[in-house]
């Protein structure tokens, strides 16, 4: 089917601005992934799946431009040993970063490994699979021209958590980062990730699970509040493994995280939380699609949205489940706390079921902070502010707990607290 | 302690009377039961106290050691020390109860210029209190009265009342809900805290609850108003015979 003019018109001024890496071993899956952003043009306002988030800002050529922002606030995840990997503007920044090299993985960055690589498995596979049944053009767009990125191939559990560190430099950067993360069998590892990264950033992040392998993801998005922000998260899961994904965003102008999962393997688990507060010009959207293929896995979503002061939230999350994907437990919810009547709440939650014996639910809620509470919280001699954001807290506490880690779980209601507290001057 | 005069409050939102004139005078270091045939207006004439929205007073005052309370907010009449057990505590997911217990007890102190208190300090003395009302360890950790049987909300609500320490403790049937031993411990509970300069408002609808919380005055409410004050024997009249004489009476 040919193109509407004004996308082929819209992908090719995008296209033009770009320029294709040096491949090396992955200039096949490059020129591959070119070719399918022509065929399948860049997301247009028109789009099914774009219907809730305006994608121009994320396709134009010219990047928006986006002040840079200076936090008063400690670094995230600053008090706990772990192994640094620091991106400024989307470039490798090798003074800022720690040696990459930890005992049990291996890491290497995209731009340099240049030879055959175990990467070549992987490095737009997952992506590739990805787009059906529904594309994800700038996610192909990422695989084409991702300037740089981290290849981690996990052997055995290393003794600290990965650290992606992205920073942000100019005030019109584009930036362009296609992480793989392989973790063998038995093998578990914990990968954080904060920071601005960019004007706009486009990231994405295959990530292959062996059986009994697990891999804990940590993202705090945020707070620059005039960011761009299109990410892609996919997933493959073996026998018995488990993959968690959290994330935490605060402000930004437009974010779009994708997660695809695909549970491959029998009895494997994934989780995909989120939490997000916006502020006035916010737009978050989390879209999630994951397909069970295979039996007795489990997989949970759960997002929840903190709105305020004409902020929007989206939520498009998807469970599949095959024929054969027998007793499946599939759970998904999606919330918003609209702090006022000005914010919005958007959400799409589906469920398409083939198999017989499943338990699939799912749920999706907006509303104020429930009154009753408040005033019990407030009878007992807590100040209103604080009851407030006491509930909001409440509120966000079921994603917060899908993070294992408690210390992690209380940086990330410190940071929470730390928002809110921002919002009473 | 607390004064209640000629009080008049209509629903917000509804052109509803429900107290039509409450007058009230509870000294310090005295036990009051208010007894009233349901939908009297008893949970309501708590609610008004206590700082709830949705009430309008339309005439008469209450005051709190001599403050006028009605226009303070909810915190501020908890920090002048005023308590209401509720009738049907709030289940609130996602906030522990010991977090909400502390930031209580510490906001509470902040707003009277104290100092608060120590984590440590907090814990052996909430630990202590919940021993002696039965609330095990696990009830404290989970979330405020979530999944909490009806029981344990009303021993929950006198736990914060222990450790708030408040000066006017309104019990809106705190009984309602206990069993016989709970009862006991609920009023045992009460009862350690009776002290001269601490009064209590108890709402019931049982003189088994009194025969425990020996009430210096018992109060009949009617129609939103007060009809019969007298002495401990009131309540046993009630017992016996129901209301309708004394609404009749009042007719
Ligand atoms: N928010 C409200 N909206 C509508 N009606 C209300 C509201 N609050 C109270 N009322 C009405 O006011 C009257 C008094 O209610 P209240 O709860 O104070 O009675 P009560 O004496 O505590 O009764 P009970 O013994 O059953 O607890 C009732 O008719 C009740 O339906
Ligand atoms: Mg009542």
């Amino acid at each position: 089917m040919a193109l509407p003019q004004v996308k082929l018109d819209a992908t090719e001024a995008r296209l033009s601005g770009l320029t294709l890496p040096e491949g090396g071993w992955s200039a096949a899956a490059r020129a591959d992934a070119v070719a399918r952003v022509r065929a399948m043009g860049l997301p247009h306002a028109r789009d099914e799946y774009w219907k809730y988030t305006k994608p121009n800002t994320l396709v134009d050529a010219e990047v928006p431009s986006a002040a840079l922002f200076a936090s008063d606030e400690a670094p995230a995840f600053g008090e706990r040993d772990r192994l640094k990997i620091v991106f400024v503007d989307g470039v490798f920044d090798a003074e800022q970063s720690d040696d990459l090299a930890l005992e049990g993985i291996q890491i290497d960055r995209l731009a340099e490994a240049s030879d055959i690589h175990w990467a070549k498995d992987l490095y737009g596979v997952l992506e590739t699979k990805g787009q059906d049944p529904v594309e994800r053009p700038l996610a192909a767009l990422n695989t084409a021209f991702a300037t740089d990125g981290v290849l981690i191939h996990v052997q055995s559990s290393p003794s600290k958590p990965i650290n992606l560190i992205y920073r942000h430099g100019q005030e019109t950067s584009d930036a362009i980062l296609h992480h793989v993360i392989k973790v063998d069998a038995g093998a578990e590892v914990t990968v954080l990730e904060n920071g601005p990264a960019a004007a706009r950033f486009n990231k994405c992040m295959e990530v292959d699970i062996a059986d009994t392998g697990k891999l804990h993801h940590i993202r705090l998005q945020g707070r620059d509040h005039e960011r761009r922000a299109a990410t892609h998260i996919f997933a493959r899961l073996g026998t018995e493994s488990v993959f968690k994904s959290f994330t935490l965003t605060v402000n930004g102008q437009l974010t779009r995280n994708e997660c695809v999962i695909e549970l491959t393997g029998d009895d494997a688990v994934a989780h995909v939380a989120g939490a997000c507060m916006g502020d006035g010009s916010f737009h978050h959207d989390d879209t999630v699609f994951i397909t069970h293929d295979a039996q007795n896995c489990e997989s949970r979503q759960v997002f929840k949205k903190v709105l305020r002061n004409g902020a929007t939230g989206v939520f498009q999350g998807k469970i599949l489940v095959k024929p054969d994907a027998q007793k499946t437990d599939g759970y998904q919810i999606s919330q918003s706390l609209l702090l006022d009547d000005d914010s919005q709440f958007l959400a799409k939650p589906e469920l398409e079921i083939y198999a017989d014996d499943v338990a699939c639910s799912h749920g999706s809620t907006s509303g104020a902070i429930d009154d009753d509470a408040l005033f019990y919280l407030r009878a007992r001699g807590v100040p209103l502010e604080i009851a407030q954001d006491l509930m909001v807290i409440a509120f966000i506490a079921e994603a917060v707990q899908e993070v294992e880690d408690e210390s992690l779980q209380e940086e990330i209601v410190g940071r929470v607290e730390g928002w809110l507290a921002r919002r009473r001057g | 302690m607390l004064e209640i005069k000629n009080l008049h409050v209509k629903l917000e939102e509804e052109d509803k009377q429900i107290l039509k004139g409450v007058d009230l005078t509870v000294e310090p270091g005295k036990v009051h039961a208010i007894m009233g045939p349901n939908g009297s207006g008893k949970s309501t004439l708590s609610y008004v106290l206590s700082g709830k929205d949705g009430y309008e007073v339309t005439d008469g005052e209450a005051s709190l050691l001599g403050e006028d309370i009605l226009d303070m907010e909810p915190e501020e009449r908890a920090a002048a020390g005023l308590f209401l057990a509720f009738q049907y505590p709030v289940e609130i997911p996602g906030v522990g109860n010991m977090t909400f217990l502390r930031t209580a007890v510490n906001s509470q102190r902040k707003s009277r210029g104290e100092e608060e208190m120590s984590a440590a300090d907090f814990l052996k003395e909430v630990r202590a209190k919940a021993k002696t009302l039965k609330i095990d360890a696990d009830m404290l950790k989970r979330p405020v009265n979530v999944g909490f049987s009806g029981g344990e909300k009303k021993r929950n609500e006198i736990l914060q009342m222990a450790m708030l320490e408040p000066k006017m403790c309104i019990l809106d049937e705190t009984d309602s809900g206990l069993d016989v031993d709970a009862m006991k411990l609920v009023s045992d509970g009460v009862n350690a805290l009776r002290d001269e300069g601490r009064s209590f408002l108890v709402i019931t609808h049982y003189q088994r609850l009194l025969d425990h919380i020996k009430p210096d005055v018992v109060h009949i409410m009617a129609n939103g108003r007060i009809i019969k004050t007298g002495g401990p024997e009131l309540a046993l009249e009630v017992e016996q015979n129901g209301y309708a004489d004394l609404l009749e009476e009042n007719a």
